[in-house]
């Protein structure tokens, strides 16, 4: 509605798709020179990533610019798909079968649709106060006891991941800011760009420039040189991004700079799951990511620290 | 027409996805697909992941006593859907043996799949195989006999439970069953019944 109207997002969206041009034809060149089988291999991957990117820009843009409901069913969507991915890896029971479906069916869209309604108050209790009396209420019920402490913490904090922390991210539209009514859909693509390039940047660095290991029991392909190299780049792209959020220059850098930190964090929290359970990936849905969760690892950890400091120091 | 559209909703739902070596469907011979038994929606994951060509001749055996047990599971086992070969599992007689019903169904060409464990298992292992593959196997040599491990249904379904929950499935397909000269029939039934649970290691 609005956002079409919105110069600034037509911008940031072109912008967007001029990138997105640039790095397909950096692929397409980069596929037509390596000879090494290695690097193939590098090249294809990147390969698939880009036109994994190309299909997340398209739903994003479409779910954004269709307002609040849009948004509030893509990272609705998002979240069913990263719970999904989390239950299949966290060992459940027979007797954990009744819970997951209120977890799934029932207390996820509830959640969701408190954020459509701009339902503040209970947005902000229903999965950590009261979800998180009902689940081990209901694990009771069903009679199983063995591992019971270690099965309902698992199913909570899965909850509060995949559901509550994503939903912090299309909170943001119902945030009332002075002087930027209507605009608050420029905030959300300003979180998930920073965030997700921020991912890309630090990648890239890595991959051309990684030497020193920075977590190397939690996960190997995270260096030094891609952090600092990821981060400083993700916050000068974010501080270049000032003009399209209520914020100075300054203190887009800022928040930039929490997005990332965050969402590194995120990154590296997810990794020791993964770690912890044998596998490499959360899933397989997105070519050449892995699973939603693997992808939105970083975005879980940002999204509610971003909605606080701008719900904070803007409302 | 139906079947296809119910298939990509299960495999949506439960982000099935079919993994086998390469090659593994190109020979032409009929093949007996053996699997494990944990939910009433197994033969529908699997049929769901096969290749679309291999898909339009498979048949999967499902008991007479179940499927024929209500209006919409009568008419999910017909030809109009799934085109189940249905089985009798409580009075087996010369008349109506399993076996020569499944073996008409190799003879003409199409391929099964089959849960040789007889009924749902609850525990992690499948139950003890019945004698059916065996027989099978020994009238249809020209059949290739291809264990399945399907992963992670049970938990999408539990024995007993009316809704499923949404967890991603794996539908692992092994290499085919070589025949042993002489064999038993209790001997090649443990064999088969490993070489499914075997597949659990596949990386």
């Amino acid at each position: 509605m609005t956002l079409l109207h919105d110069a600034h997002a037509r911008w940031f969206f072109e912008g967007l798709l001029a990138f997105l041009i640039v790095a397909s034809l950096i692929g397409w060149i980069l596929s037509r020179k390596v000879a090494s089988e290695n690097a193939r291999a590098v090249v294809r991957n990147l390969n698939s990533r880009i036109r994994a990117w190309w299909v997340m820009v398209a739903f994003f843009a479409a779910a954004v610019a269709s307002g609040r409901l849009g948004s509030t069913l893509l990272f609705a969507t998002m979240s069913f798909l990263a719970l999904r991915e989390f239950v299949t890896l966290a060992p459940t029971r027979r007797g954990d079968h009744r819970v997951l479906l209120w977890l799934f069916f029932i207390i996820l869209p509830v959640h969701y649709y408190f954020i459509w309604t701009d339902w503040y108050g209970l947005f902000s209790i229903l999965i950590p106060v009261y979800a998180s009396l009902w689940i081990p209420i209901r694990c009771a019920i069903a009679g199983e006891t063995g591992d019971f402490l270690a099965r309902t913490a698992r199913l909570q904090w899965g909850l509060v991941v995949c559901v509550y922390f994503v939903s912090y991210a299309p909170a943001l539209l119902t945030l009332r800011i002075p002087g930027f009514e209507g605009q608050n859909a420029k905030l959300l693509c300003f979180l998930v760009c920073v965030v997700q390039m921020s991912d890309v940047l630090q990648y890239a660095w890595g991959k051309t420039l990684g030497k020193h290991k920075i977590a190397p029991l939690v996960s190997p392909s995270k260096t030094v040189e891609g952090f600092v190299g990821g981060i400083v780049s993700a916050v000068l792209l974010g501080t270049a991004l000032w003009w399209i959020t209520p914020f100075t220059p300054w203190e887009a850098a800022l928040m930039a700079l929490a997005i990332c930190l965050m969402g590194f964090s995120g990154g590296l929290v997810m990794s020791a799951i993964k770690r912890d359970r044998g596998v490499k990936d959360f899933g397989a849905m997105i070519e050449g990511h892995g699973g939603m969760l693997d992808r939105i690892d970083s975005l879980c950890f940002a999204a509610p620290l971003f909605f606080h400091l701008v719900r904070y120091f803007h409302t | 027409m139906i079947a296809s559209f119910l298939s990509t909703l299960v495999r949506v739902f439960t982000g099935a996805r079919g993994r086998w070596i390469p090659g593994a469907f190109d020979s032409a011979a009929p093949r007996v697909f053996f699997a494990n038994h944990s939910s009433h929606l197994d033969f529908v994951v699997l049929w769901s992941v096969l290749p679309g060509a291999v898909q339009a001749h498979t048949r999967a055996a499902a008991a007479r006593d179940y499927w024929t047990g209500g209006p919409l599971r009568r008419w999910l086992a017909s030809k109009a859907v799934f085109n189940v070969v249905l089985i009798e599992r409580k009075q087996v007689t010369r008349t109506n043996n399993p076996v020569r019903d499944l073996g008409e169904v190799l003879s003409a060409g199409d391929s099964l799949i089959i849960f040789p464990e007889g009924t749902r298992s609850a525990g992690p292992d499948p139950a003890p195989f019945k004698g059916g593959l065996f027989h099978l196997a020994e009238q249809h040599p020209e059949a290739e006999l291809i264990p399945v491990l399907i992963d992670n249904l049970n938990r999408v379904l539990p024995k007993g439970e009316l809704l499923p929950i949404p967890l991603i499935c794996s539908v692992t397909f092994g290499a085919p069953l070589p025949r042993i000269e002489g064999e038993t029939k209790d001997a090649f039934s443990e064999r088969a019944r490993s070489a499914v649970m075997a597949l659990r290691d596949h990386p």
